[in-house]
């Protein structure tokens, strides 16, 4: 009987204090400090005031969106109590409005409610005509956005909208405080300082000292719905230096803990991992570096209708050189020279998520030289006697132009080799990249002028559904002095089978027809060659050992679970 | 000296009027984009907008202007109404020079920079310095000695060596090599947040903890110190040397110790002092570059002070930002080239302004 009592009050003291280890195990803050470096510092938190990536992401350890994406390109209720889809009543039958309900019981950092006036708020401010807002493409369409009650937004759009996860969703748009924002409307947008660099928000930190272009110091959000969460009680936000440099603080010196978006030669991270502090993480996302052709006439000579559709290209309107030219070049050798663990070889424009994902065009990942030429052979291209090749007086000579990029400048001479063994001369080019991604109306170098034969470089589209990014390759967006420029059709690709399944597609909403027509639109392009598609570009990132939790997302902010993130013991 | 003084100061107003126009026209004519480095996904419509709010769609002398009245009235007004609480005008919606990409004052940016260019490139000159005249005098001294011989390998390796190499290299054996948990050990990173004080977290002031902090701040100061200060010292050192070298063969030297005067004297007194005359116009020539930071060595150590600010300013094509500091920077060169003048006037009574 003593021994049984004994027993009974041993294991209840056992109990106790293994819950009580458990409570201090589970407590906020029991992690200390974590230590982040970024490459490119963070200049504002406000995502709406910035395009830019670093600070879209240092502001999603602060402020977040009802919805986000998870490591699967997957849409994650966030704020918001579910995703609002047809089947669940959360989308109206006529695609024209979505109604989100926000989680009951969230706080802001200051201890306030958050409400559905906040979300009103934030898609006001951003659709502000006057405010510049960086993320107005993220509300197109949007009509009006309406709190019923406290805790129901409903987003009503002007057309049927069959993707309607724009607004308040991901890493872009996040809900900002109206209380905090109220005097920030428009033009008084840029002078909030103190609002855009030390938001109020529902995240798992809160700025402490925010260092614009430098440091943000952080501490663990008193007020976040999950007591338990974050593990560490506070965080530094490191900006500046380099890309190596700042795996080598993670990976070699340890004084970091996790290092964002490390573009270096792929031997010399591999050798830095060796040394046995961290790890590096990748993922892939839609990121194609791809080769655009011209299909109109860059020349000079014709001066204002330079690179517009009224003058076809003299030999890149034959599909057989557009053809060879792509099967001339050996992907995966182009993914070892420039990006290791960071890349694949890709035939697709549009290669994830894996549903929208084509296997039609796979044969171009075995390099066919002997193919590419004789195929120029059949379409009468014939070799000269400088080894160039020629038709009717029209050599089949190009310029290739890129932006200014160690890699990028790899790759050109690479392929510049291979097409000179098809008998294709190449005249290399590279612009600075502020200029040639820089909209200047007066540069003759910018992307979208496309002065030149072809050209490099890698784009991608926000979230998971490819409608506007495939609905960039409609006639209506080829650039040209018209719209200033403005368009997203490099290739000047004008297809009206293409322009009938993105105009399909903009009202269709079951998935799998969405799959099939973005599909097929990927298809189309691939198979005439209009687009070269060369490598799937991923992120690489990495943590220290000992940090635990990091689940690398390319969908959304790298930094999107930095709640679940814990020191290992 | 003074009617002459403040003749230089009279012509430098039209000289650096013409200047903020001149760096004005510069950027404004190279081709850059304040939206060019955004995430492609941006669509073209927004960033017209996006520039149409950063005001620029208007043409350039409105921006010009526009820069003047907020740079030369608007920001020494605020800094009267914040730094005296003397209040001109509407004080709190006082249009100050602001960043496109901070959205910020650009004059408060610098100001939260000025610390760390001022300790880590400061503590560099000075080091420099004090590196440099015993290294100079002594090479002199003993022409074609070993010590010389010496003294010229190491300035011909510290002026040649960039600072982007000998700055890695020491992080390589400082920061990687040596384990982190070693006395030896040096931080690869500079921590701007660090605050050098006695009072711990719970508010006591110790001597400890200011010990511990001024010790942290020692150590993340090392490398980037002793790196500048190696092209610091080559170059001063060269100066030093060469103008000992013409003092020494001066008359009034044989005079002085013909006189017998103690070697000891007519070294460190008469030929060192009539040696510092072009030295110290030359150090004073140099200060300036101490506000530009250095822009290679800040970003290797992540020292993030001006010269790193500049650069992101350039990268990210924010105008304000680079006319802002460009400018500023225009007038530290025009005020030092002044005060080496003045100075030189001051040492050598052989010159004489009229």
């Amino acid at each position: 009987m003593k021994l049984k009592h004994l027993m009974a009050g041993a294991l209840g003291a056992a109990l106790m204090s293994t819950s009580a280890i458990a409570e201090s195990h589970m407590a906020q803050g029991r992690d200390g400090h974590v230590n982040i470096i970024y490459w490119q510092a963070a200049s504002i938190l406000n995502p709406y005031l910035s395009g830019g990536t670093k600070d879209i992401e240092a502001a999603s350890l602060v402020i977040e969106p009802l919805a986000r994406y998870d490591e699967g390109g997957a849409l994650v209720a966030w704020l918001a109590t579910e995703i609002p889809t047809v089947e669940n009543g959360g989308v109206s039958e006529d695609l024209r409005s979505i109604t989100w309900h926000i989680t009951p019981g969230l706080t802001w950092s200051d201890g306030t409610p958050f409400t559905a006036a906040d979300v009103v708020f934030t898609g006001e401010y951003c659709m502000d005509p006057s405010g510049g807002c960086q993320q107005l493409a993220k509300f197109d369409g949007v009509e009006s956005i309406v709190a019923v009650d406290d805790l129901t937004v409903i987003v009503n759009f002007a057309s049927a909208k069959p993707f309607p996860y724009g607004p308040f969703v991901g890493g872009q748009s996040p809900i900002i405080q109206a209380a905090q924002f109220a005097d920030c409307m428009g033009v008084a947008a840029p002078t909030c300082t103190d609002a855009n660099f030390n938001p109020i928000g529902t995240g798992p930190f809160m700025v402490s000292e925010f260092r614009a272009n430098d440091t943000i110091s952080m501490e663990a959000n008193p007020n976040y719905r999950d007591p338990s969460k974050p593990a560490f009680a506070t965080l530094t936000f490191k900006g500046g230096g380099s890309a190596d440099a700042s795996a080598r603080a993670v990976l070699e010196t340890g004084e970091f803990d996790y290092a964002w978006n490390l573009q270096i030669a792929p031997e010399i991270l591999d050798s830095m991992e060796a040394a046995g502090n961290g790890t590096i993480v990748s993922g892939f996302g839609t990121l194609v570096e791809r080769i655009m052709i011209n299909l109109t006439n860059p020349s000079a000579d014709l001066g204002d209708e330079r690179s517009t559709v009224a003058h076809p290209h003299p030999f890149l309107s034959d599909i057989a050189v557009r053809q060879a030219l792509s099967m001339a070049i050996d992907r995966e050798f182009l993914v070892e020279v420039g990006y290791g663990q960071a890349g694949r070889p890709t035939c697709n424009v549009l290669p994830a998520p894996a549903i929208y994902a084509s296997t039609a065009n796979d044969g171009c990942l075995v390099q066919d030289i002997a193919g590419a030429n004789a195929m120029l052979d059949a379409a009468g291209w014939e070799m000269g006697s400088d080894g160039v090749r020629a038709k009717d007086g029209v050599r089949l000579s190009i310029l290739y132009q890129t932006s200014t990029n160690a890699v990028r400048q790899d790759f050109q001479a690479l392929i510049k080799q291979w097409w000179s063994e098809i008998g294709v001369e190449t005249e290399l080019k590279n612009v600075d990249a502020g200029v040639f991604f820089g909209g200047d109306q007066s540069s003759p170098d910018t992307f979208q002028k496309l002065f030149a034969d072809v050209e490099m470089y890698a784009n991608n589209f926000d979230g998971t559904d490819p409608e506007a990014y495939m609905g960039g390759f409609v006639c209506d967006k080829i650039p040209s002095p018209e719209n200033a420029w403005l368009g997203t059709n490099m290739p000047r690709y004008c297809n009206p089978d293409y322009d009938a399944a993105s105009a399909e597609m903009a009202g269709t909403a079951d998935i799998n027809e969405r799959a099939r027509l973005a599909k097929a639109m990927n298809d189309m392009m691939m198979q005439d060659f209009v687009i070269i598609p060369l490598v799937d570009r991923g992120r690489v990132s990495a943590h220290a050992n000992s940090l635990e939790g990091v689940v690398l997302n390319t969908w959304d902010s790298e930094l999107w679970n930095v709640a679940d993130w814990s020191r290992a013991e | 000296m003074l009617n002459y003084t403040l003749r230089r100061l009279m012509f430098t107003i039209p000289t650096l009027l013409l200047i903020s126009f001149i760096i004005f026209l510069i950027l404004d004519l190279a081709p850059n984009d304040p939206t060019g480095n955004l995430p492609l996904t941006i669509p073209p419509e927004v960033r017209e907008k996006i520039r149409a709010s950063l005001g620029l769609d208007a043409p350039m002398f409105v921006r010009y202007l526009l820069w003047c009245n907020q740079f030369f009235i608007n920001e020494p007004l605020n800094m009267l109404y914040e730094g005296f609480n003397w209040c001109i005008g509407d004080c709190e919606n006082r249009l100050r020079v602001t960043s496109w990409s901070t959205r910020s004052p650009v004059v408060d940016l610098i100001i939260e920079r000025l610390p760390q260019t001022l300790w880590v490139i400061g503590m560099s000159y000075v080091v420099g310095i004090l590196i440099a005249v015993p290294i100079g005098v002594i090479s002199a001294y003993k022409q074609y000695s070993w010590f010389d011989q010496a003294g010229t390998f190491v300035s011909m390796i510290g002026f040649s060596v960039p600072t982007f190499f000998t700055g890695v290299l020491l992080i390589v054996v400082f920061s990687v090599m040596i384990p982190n948990d070693s006395w030896f050990w040096l931080p690869s990173i500079y921590d701007t947040t660090h605050v050098v004080t006695g009072l711990d977290s719970a508010g006591e002031w110790h001597f400890s903890t200011l010990w511990s902090n001024l010790s942290f701040q020692f150590r993340q100061m090392l490398m980037p110190v002793m790196v500048l200060a190696l092209y610091n010292a080559a170059q001063i050192s060269r100066f030093m040397r060469a103008s000992m070298l013409d003092n020494l063969s001066q008359d009034y030297v044989r005079t002085a110790r013909a006189k017998g005067l103690k070697e000891k004297t007519v070294l460190l007194v008469h030929v060192l002092r009539n040696s510092m005359i072009p030295v110290v116009t030359v150090i004073a020539l140099g200060v300036p570059q101490i506000f530009g930071g250095a822009i290679i060595t800040e970003q290797i150590f992540k020292v993030n002070g001006l010269g790193q600010l500049l650069i992101v300013g350039i990268q990210g094509a924010d105008i304000p930002l680079v006319q802002t500091l460009t400018f500023l920077f225009a007038v530290l060169i025009v005020i030092f080239n002044l005060i080496a003048d003045v100075l030189y006037g001051l040492l050598d009574p052989r010159i004489r302004y009229e």
